[in-house]
């Protein structure tokens, strides 16, 4: 609690002493009202000189001055008891609200606690701690345990573990050791590190990040909008419906005393802070349960359209696959009687790696990386690469040189190796021939995200109505992965311009009211990305032009996370229609209930500030997502 | 340019959409939005008006929250 709060706890707690006197002593000591008026001067001495202060400088219709207005006029027409219980339980509303947001606020500033402090600069082997922003690319950091990443960089000396939780929601530590990538924001928990700077602060991933958060909430909900404009006609109508019901009825009636009473219960009911403070509560914990699983949002007003996904379009490679390439199956043409096919498996990866020994294709690469074992380059002869179709080499076997082929089907016809086999499964596939006899083959392909099925069934199951794959690669293997994840169609081949078509085409068939969501990896997708609803990047980290294009970022790499991000959306978007309903239905019945002299001024105080702690109770549920619940308590 | 304005001590949130209409209709600032939440004012200004649209800005702000106080952050 601040300074001022616990002041204004003081403050009421003697008002409500005092408030309680004066009802207990009333009509039995001549000096009560003087009870009332210390209580009404106790809780809310402020507020009518607030209000002259306010009108003094042209503002009218603010709170302070409708509560004064009301609260003089209970007075006037003898209503004290109610007079000060208006100031005191406004008093109290209002303190509810600064405490509630505070805490708000403060939760979400913990949340986002990755902002580095400072950096240990290395200068000449000596250690210096300076701004996070004096630091230049190549100088040399030392970052210890328990220290927050300043910057981004590589680890030059030293090991450790990291914890990436605030910006991944992964809660794994990631080891690092020499020459791996740091990212700034992570914390080293156990050993020292020392790190060659690759950007500056401003370029970042922590200031990336923080940049983002910190301006997500300026971009606002329709629903924000809405009730900000509500406000802006609520309070003017219903203070001149009072200053009516004050004046018009008793012309004809008379009974001024009753109606002026009515008129002040209009005016209690009129404040509008209530109504407009739990929407943006609301928004705002929505975006920190978001960031607190890893989801980054751009603004409230993609809470909404997230919550209104109706179509989901992915990239293939680096979204649903990881896009790195494998080997993912090894098909020997024979295992020998009563061999093992395991070291038939073998050798025939040995010989595909030994002839794709001296390439640094992504799939020799991979051929080599299943192997697993070093080739002494002394084994392996001379290599004759024919482009698109493989290559051929000698490799010393057995004391004897032969000759190896490893290429496509069209290489293995070319020589007149017979005895081919088509695979099943659909990836690139290596045949391989030595001395003219046919080996096996390998097929290699681009591994499925283990999180995709799971994605996709917890997205079909929150409700999307259309998932849809486009990718760069050929029809069939697209159409595969789409089967095999469980997508409803994929169109394949497609360049970058074309990705943008076929999401305008997307964008038109999409049932009204809803949106449409493009997931990719962010390598050349930025046009796509910023043409759909919702652009939602994925693994964030370290790809910028995917971040500035994107909505939504998803900082680790798992696309089941989108189901989350709806989940959250839903309840926030849910949260916010019920207190707007609550709070206008509240207020409206209050207001025709005085006007009809059936509700007391008692009534129009809980239709102000019951409704308003109602409504901001409600709002701060939208903090909670339930994976966490721990560190949920407010 | 972007200007980014903190406002330490906003605690009412129509207040914060009264300040926000406000500037907005300022003259030199294209676009304007405060977050009630993170007390943080983000204006487009048209270069060369920096200087008189942060006054007036402060002006509207002190209007409306004369608590407030009005920081610039960048």
């Amino acid at each position: 609690m601040t300074k001022k709060q616990k002041k204004m706890v003081i403050r009421l707690t003697a008002s409500a002493l005092l408030l309680a006197g004066g009802i207990g002593t009333e009509g039995r000591w001549s000096l009560d009202w003087l009870l009332f008026l210390l209580s009404y001067l106790a809780a809310g001495y402020d507020i009518p000189l607030k209000a002259a202060r306010n009108i003094s400088k042209g503002q009218v219709f603010d709170e302070n001055f409708l509560m004064t207005a009301a609260t003089f006029g209970a007075i006037a027409v003898g209503a004290l008891e109610e007079a000060v219980a208006v100031m005191l339980f406004y008093q109290l509303g209002e303190l509810f609200n600064d405490y509630a947001v505070g805490k708000s606020r403060q939760s979400i500033a913990a949340l986002m606690d990755i902002n580095p402090e400072y950096a240990n600069l290395l200068r000449d082997g000596k250690e210096e701690q300076v701004d996070p922003y004096e630091v230049e690319v190549d100088d040399l950091i030392l970052i210890k345990p328990g220290e927050k990443v300043p910057l981004d960089g590589v680890v030059t000396k030293g090991s450790s573990s990291l914890d990436t939780k605030a910006l991944t929601g992964e809660t794994m530590p990631a080891d690092v050791k020499e020459g791996d990538a740091v990212v700034s924001g992570s914390i080293n928990l156990t050993g020292v590190l020392e790190v060659r700077v690759s950007r500056l602060f401003d370029d970042s991933t922590v200031a990336k990040i923080l940049e983002l958060v910190e301006n997500a909430s300026s971009r606002k909900a329709k629903a924000e909008n809405f009730i900000t404009r509500f406000a802006r006609v609520y309070t003017p109508i219903v203070v001149i419906l009072a200053v009516i019901l004050a004046v018009i009825p008793p012309l004809f009636l008379g009974n001024w005393g009753v109606w002026i009473y009515r008129a002040c219960s209009f005016l209690v009911v009129s404040c509008p802070c209530a109504l407009v403070i739990s929407v943006p509560l609301s928004f705002f914990g929505g975006l920190g349960a978001a960031s607190r699983e890893g989801i980054l949002l751009k603004g409230s007003n993609y809470l909404e359209a997230v919550a209104a996904l109706d179509t989901v379009v992915f990239d293939k490679t680096g979204t649903l696959t990881t896009g790195k390439f494998q080997v993912t199956e090894v098909c020997p043409a024979e295992v020998p009687e009563g061999g093992d096919r395991r070291q038939a498996e073998h050798e025939l990866l040995r010989m595909a790696a030994c002839a794709e020994s001296r390439s640094n294709h992504p799939i020799a690469v991979s051929v080599r990386e299943a192997l697993g074992e070093e080739i002494d380059p002394a084994f392996v002869g001379e290599m004759q690469e024919t482009a698109g179709k493989g290559v051929r080499t000698s490799v010393l076997q057995g004391g004897r040189w032969t000759s190896v082929c490893v290429g496509s089907e069209r290489l293995m016809e070319e020589l007149g190796i017979t005895g081919i086999k088509a695979p099943q499964r659909t990836g690139t596939t290596l045949f391989a021939a030595r001395d003219g006899r046919y080996l096996g083959y390998l097929v290699i392909s681009d591994t499925i995200r283990q999180d995709t099925k799971k994605a996709v069934a917890e997205l079909r199951k929150a409700g999307v109505r259309r998932m849809v794959m486009l990718t760069g690669d050929r029809e069939e293997t697209g159409k595969a992965v789409a089967e095999e994840v469980g997508l409803d169609e994929s169109y394949g081949g497609l360049l970058p311009g074309d990705k943008v078509a076929k999401v305008e085409e997307l964008l038109e068939t999409k049932r009204e009211g809803m949106t449409l969501g493009f997931v990719g990896d962010g390598i050349n997708d930025a046009p796509v990305l910023s043409r759909a609803d919702v652009g939602i990047a994925m693994g964030g980290i370290g790809s910028d032009a995917a971040v500035e294009a994107a909505d939504m970022v998803i900082m680790t790499d798992e696309p089941s996370k989108i189901a989350d991000a709806i989940a959250i959306a839903r309840k926030t978007v849910g949260i916010v229609r019920q207190n707007i309903v609550f709070a206008i239905g509240v207020k409206l019945l209050v207001l025709i209930l005085a006007a009809a002299g059936y509700a007391s001024m008692w009534a129009a105080v809980f239709g102000d500030v019951g409704v308003s702690v109602l409504a901001i109770l409600n709002a701060m549920r939208a903090l909670r997502y339930g994976k966490h619940p721990e560190k949920d308590r407010i | 340019m972007k200007k980014i304005v903190k406002l330490e001590g906003l605690c009412c949130a129509n207040c914060a959409a009264k300040i926000e209409d406000g500037i907005r209709k300022l003259p030199g600032v294209t676009e304007a939005s405060l977050s009630f939440m993170t007390q943080r004012l983000v204006m487009e200004v048209e270069d060369g008006r920096v200087e008189e649209v942060l006054e007036a800005a402060r002006k509207v702000a002190d209007k409306v929250e004369p608590e407030a106080e009005f920081r610039v952050v960048r």
